[in-house]
């Protein structure tokens, strides 16, 4: 997956692996990165080591290419992810020679927030909502890149791509500002900030099947492996370390099973799989009648959940 | 509800047969229409039948439709888009949502628009990136006005097909007289708005007929599904025919041997060795090589994200727009434009705001408004402002010329949006209609005698010095004080104040806030001439609004707008009342008086703040003096 053979770089070669559609998501993309870097004082791009990300870091490496990232990565760690994802970020920052931000809510560390006895609202409040405006505030960014989609929930179906944050993050869903043709509107006043979303228009198909014709690394956790997993309340958990204890009755089996999408790993359910390769994770995909964040557990929380975690800071 | 063979099975993108004819396309479409016409249920039917609902979305949906639901005890589709909680508590489509589906054939991105005429900003983003509209009608109603709102609306924002979605015909009988009656009357009435196709069809959102499915109770209808209909709709605006826009985004500099130009190209072909033009300077120069990650390409199209590199050291920065050379674009400082205005506080003629076109932002006003425009009957009304969502022909001036084309002849770069100043919130929008006034024409007479040679025989330098503040808090007492020292020492000067512009340059105009920005304007224009002729001038005026200010501020270079808050508070003005206007204000019988009635604005960063003490005006007009010293426009 690392090597790109002489054929790979052939502009033309690689210019038709992608459908019209790809092409223009992969234009319009780097269209509203080159914005954010020419209008901004000082942006970072979010980093959640996701497929998402790997798109998004992807498209802005291309965007400034022969140059270099004009802004750091940001990862807001909260202790909770998977091992490999973290192997894998590292990995990543090192071989694009990125400069890579890690932050983690050292409050809530020490007031020993967890999602397994704190819950899944409160951790992810103080360790990823919290943590995400500590570390925004501290850097003193006034723009960020993130990588999320209106296609993944309903309330980020309305959310536009440069999103207005008030001082102190706030989101207000009724006063954003209209976004007509791509003259988005990039000034703010002091203390104010913006989100930018340049993925807003991809699916995850889209995201599927440009990360296979682009060959952007990914997760290993994405691919079906024999992993040790536990059943609670009907989902599948990866027991990633010793810190998640087993309750009465639970017992570690091996499964064939891969993530969907990858989050703080208690709080994250696998799916049994036997999709090893890209192609066989899209026909999977289209063949499977749940969405995406369903493994999610914290979109269950509450109704209009996500809403709720967006006006309170949360990406 | 619908048998899943009608449901669309996945085709993977195959690239080894490189078969670019059959390869999958992009549409952008908006759905107009009022929740009453089912519009949100016809997108929920779209996602649905092209099996784009999960299971778990469904549940989550069965739980909604027992909750919110209007469908009785079926599904109730629209839930599945009406994304936010207010939306789906009030049963209403308040703001763009962004909706995804695809076929083998065709990708398709909609943005469902909200359909009430207080949301006519937002349907008009959701049809600013869309190439087609569906435009949705209840078989029952037949075309209403809200039907020609969004026709027009669609019409003014480019939009080229339509598809006019006659909803609900289970509930006329499937009534292929109905239909045809509706689609004489529209067809009648759209003729004017000019949109290269119209298809119609009849369907039933709820039921699925010729939504995706093609229904078996209509058999006088032969014309394609609405699915048919979208996968093979031409949708092609020949941007790659048009003349070459390349706005320049972002100057890509890694070090000393590259000098990039990136950017979108927005119309034509660029190809290596096209002589280029950079439209506002004319400088001229050939492309070198299009740039991409992939590697070099040999030509750039529409919609390509690429970096230009050009064969000569030509100065460029971001909001230059690049050309080609032997079609450019206009160059012109006014032009005339049709603006949908989207703030809840009214344009204001004459006000200062930022204007964002391509890549460039540029202060520019709205010096007239023609007209504005009834979206119901498209009626023109005369009027003196916009508000929210109105639509009004104005003509704009900026502050340095700027390279344009007609919106009609190129979307690109012939949109741009104004920003207010303060606030920084998007305030309108404007597509253009044609240029004025072509920059390069204006031949300023070359002077003999300029404002240096001036400034070198008075002795002193030119200055607006601006007194603002509330009605009697001093300000031409101040000044009145300032100007006899002034003049002692021999220094040019002239007062300008209400009594003297108002009786005689400002007669025609009142007190509105659009009138009292105009006023502002004027003075500022004249106190411009005076600085030129190298006098000091006086400048005595409430001018309750920031923008105002900083307009006459930029009129003049940096130094020589002397801004003075004569910070009087209000208690003590309607003590002092001096001509007896807050008696008569507070008695009702002056409107829209400063500090009242009407807002006063203070200065964020005046260069001088005079506040009322126990030495009186002479003590202010000492700080004046000593402050004109300071910044040496006198000795």
């Amino acid at each position: 997956m690392d090597d790109i053979s002489a054929r790979e770089r052939d502009p033309h070669h690689r210019r038709a692996r992608l459908s019209a559609h790809l092409r223009r998501l992969e234009s319009e993309s780097i269209g509203i990165i080159r914005e954010v870097a020419a209008e901004f004082r000082n942006p970072v791009m979010l980093y959640s080591i996701g497929k998402d990300s790997g798109v998004m870091l992807h498209l802005a490496l291309k965007a400034f290419y022969p140059g270099k990232l004009p802004f750091p990565l940001l990862h807001i760690d909260t202790t909770w992810k998977f091992r490999e994802m973290i192997r894998f970020r590292d990995e990543i920052a090192a071989r694009h020679g990125l400069k890579l931000l890690v932050y983690t809510n050292a409050e809530g560390v020490a007031r020993g927030i967890n999602p397994i006895s704190s819950g899944s609202q409160l951790h992810t409040q103080v360790m990823k909502t919290e943590a995400l405006k500590q570390a925004l505030d501290r850097w003193q960014f006034d723009a960020a890149f993130g990588g999320a989609r209106r296609d993944e929930e309903q309330s980020r179906a309305k959310e536009r791509v440069f999103s207005f944050r008030s001082p102190g993050h706030v989101w207000d869903p009724r006063n954003q500002r209209p976004e007509l043709w791509n003259l988005y509107n990039t000034r703010i006043n002091p203390g104010e900030t913006i989100r930018v979303f340049p993925l807003s228009n991809w699916t995850e198909l889209d995201v599927w099947e440009y990360t296979r014709a682009e060959q952007i690394p990914v997760v290993p956790l994405y691919f079906a492996a024999p992993r040790p997993v536990i059943e609670r309340d009907g989902q599948l958990i990866m027991r990633d370390d010793e810190r998640m204890p087993l309750k009465p009755g639970e017992q570690t089996q091996v499964r064939s099973v891969r993530f969907r999408s990858l989050g703080c790993y208690p709080l994250t359910a696998a799916q049994e799989s036997d999709a090893t390769t890209i192609e066989q994770i899209i026909a999977e995909m289209l063949r499977m009648r749940t969405s995406e964040r369903s493994g999610r557990l914290i979109d269950n929380d509450e109704a209009a959940s996500m809403e709720k975690k967006k006006r309170d800071g949360y990406f | 509800m619908t048998d899943t063979s009608e449901r669309f099975a996945y085709v993977p993108e195959d690239a080894a047969t490189g078969a670019r004819a059959g390869e999958k396309t992009l549409l952008r479409f908006l759905t107009c229409g009022s929740v009453d016409d089912g519009k949100s249920t016809l997108i929920g039917r779209l996602l649905y039948d092209t099996q784009l609902i999960h299971d778990d979305q469904l549940a989550a949906l069965e739980r909604d439709s027992r909750k919110h639901g209007t469908t009785g005890d079926e599904l109730d589709l629209a839930l599945l888009v009406d994304g936010l909680q207010a939306e789906r508590e009030q049963g209403i489509t308040i703001d763009v949502a962004y909706r995804f589906f695809a076929t083998p054939r065709r990708a398709f991105i909609v943005a469902d628009t909200p359909g009430h005429e207080q949301y006519t900003r937002n349907m008009a983003t959701g049809a600013s990136n869309a190439q087609a509209a569906v435009i949705l009608i209840d078989a029952r109603k037949g075309v209403l006005t809200q039907t020609r709102r969004h026709s027009f609306i669609c019409a003014l924002l480019g939009i080229r097909h339509v598809v006019l979605a006659i909803n609900k015909i289970d509930l006329v009988e499937y009534s292929g007289e109905r239909f045809h009656h509706i689609v004489a009357e529209y067809l009648g009435f759209a003729a004017a708005l000019k949109f290269a196709s119209i298809a119609s069809i009849p369907l039933s959102a709820r039921y699925g007929d010729n939504v995706v499915r093609r229904s078996e109770c209509m058999s006088w209808y032969e014309g394609p599904t609405l699915i048919e209909q979208l996968e093979t709709l031409d949708v092609s605006e020949g941007l790659d025919e048009k003349p070459l826009r390349f706005p320049v985004q972002w100057v890509n500099r890694p070090n000393a041997d590259f000098r990039g130009f990136a950017g979108t190209v927005a119309s034509g072909i660029v190809r290596p060795g096209d002589p280029v033009v950079v439209a506002v300077s004319g400088r001229e120069t050939r492309v070198e090589r299009i740039v991409t990650a992939d590697g070099d390409l040999a030509e750039a199209h529409a919609g390509d994200a690429v970096t230009l590199t050009l064969s000569d050291e030509v100065d460029i920065a971001r909001g230059d727009l690049l050309a080609h050379a032997q079609a450019r674009p206009e160059v012109v400082d006014q032009f005339a434009a049709q603006v949908l205005w989207m703030l809840e506080e009214p344009m204001l003629p004459g006000r200062s705001y930022l204007l964002r076109i391509g890549t460039r932002y540029v202060p520019a006003r709205i010096t007239s408004l023609k007209h504005k425009v009834d979206v119901n009957t498209l009626e023109h009304i005369a009027a003196k402002t916009l508000g929210l969502n109105e639509i009004g022909v104005c003509n704009l001036a900026t502050t340095s010329p700027v390279a344009l084309d007609a919106y009609a002849d190129n979307r690109a770069t012939g949109a741009f949006v104004l920003i207010d100043r303060f606030t920084h919130a998007t305030a309108a929008a404007g597509m253009i209609s044609f240029g004025l006034r072509r920059a390069t024409n204006i031949h300023r007479q070359a002077l003999l005698v300029d404002k240096a040679a001036r400034m070198r025989l008075n002795g002193h330098r030119p200055a607006i010095l601006w007194f603002t503040g509330l009605s009697g808090s001093g300000k031409s007492t101040v000044a009145n004080i300032v100007e006899r020292e002034l003049h002692a020492h021999g220094a040019h000067t002239y007062m300008l104040d209400g009594d003297n512009v108002r009786h005689g340059l400002n007669r025609d105009l009142g007190f509105t806030d659009a009138d009292r920005v105009e006023n502002i304007r004027r003075v500022g224009e004249v106190a411009k001439l005076f600085v030129d002729a190298g006098a000091i001038v006086l400048c005595s005026f409430i001018s309750p609004f920031r923008a105002e200010r900083r307009m006459v501020r930029e009129l003049v270079e940096s130094g020589e707008f002397i801004e003075i808050f004569c910070d009087t508070p209000l208690d003590e003005c309607r003590r002092r009342d001096p001509k007896g206007l807050y008696a008569r204000a507070l008695a009702g019988k002056i409107r829209n008086f400063t500090g009242i009635d009407s807002p006063y604005e203070p200065p964020e960063n005046p260069e001088l703040v005079l506040t009322p003490g126990p030495l009186g005006p002479e003590e202010g007009a000492r700080q004046v003096l000593e402050a004109l010293r300071a910044r040496h426009i006198i000795v």
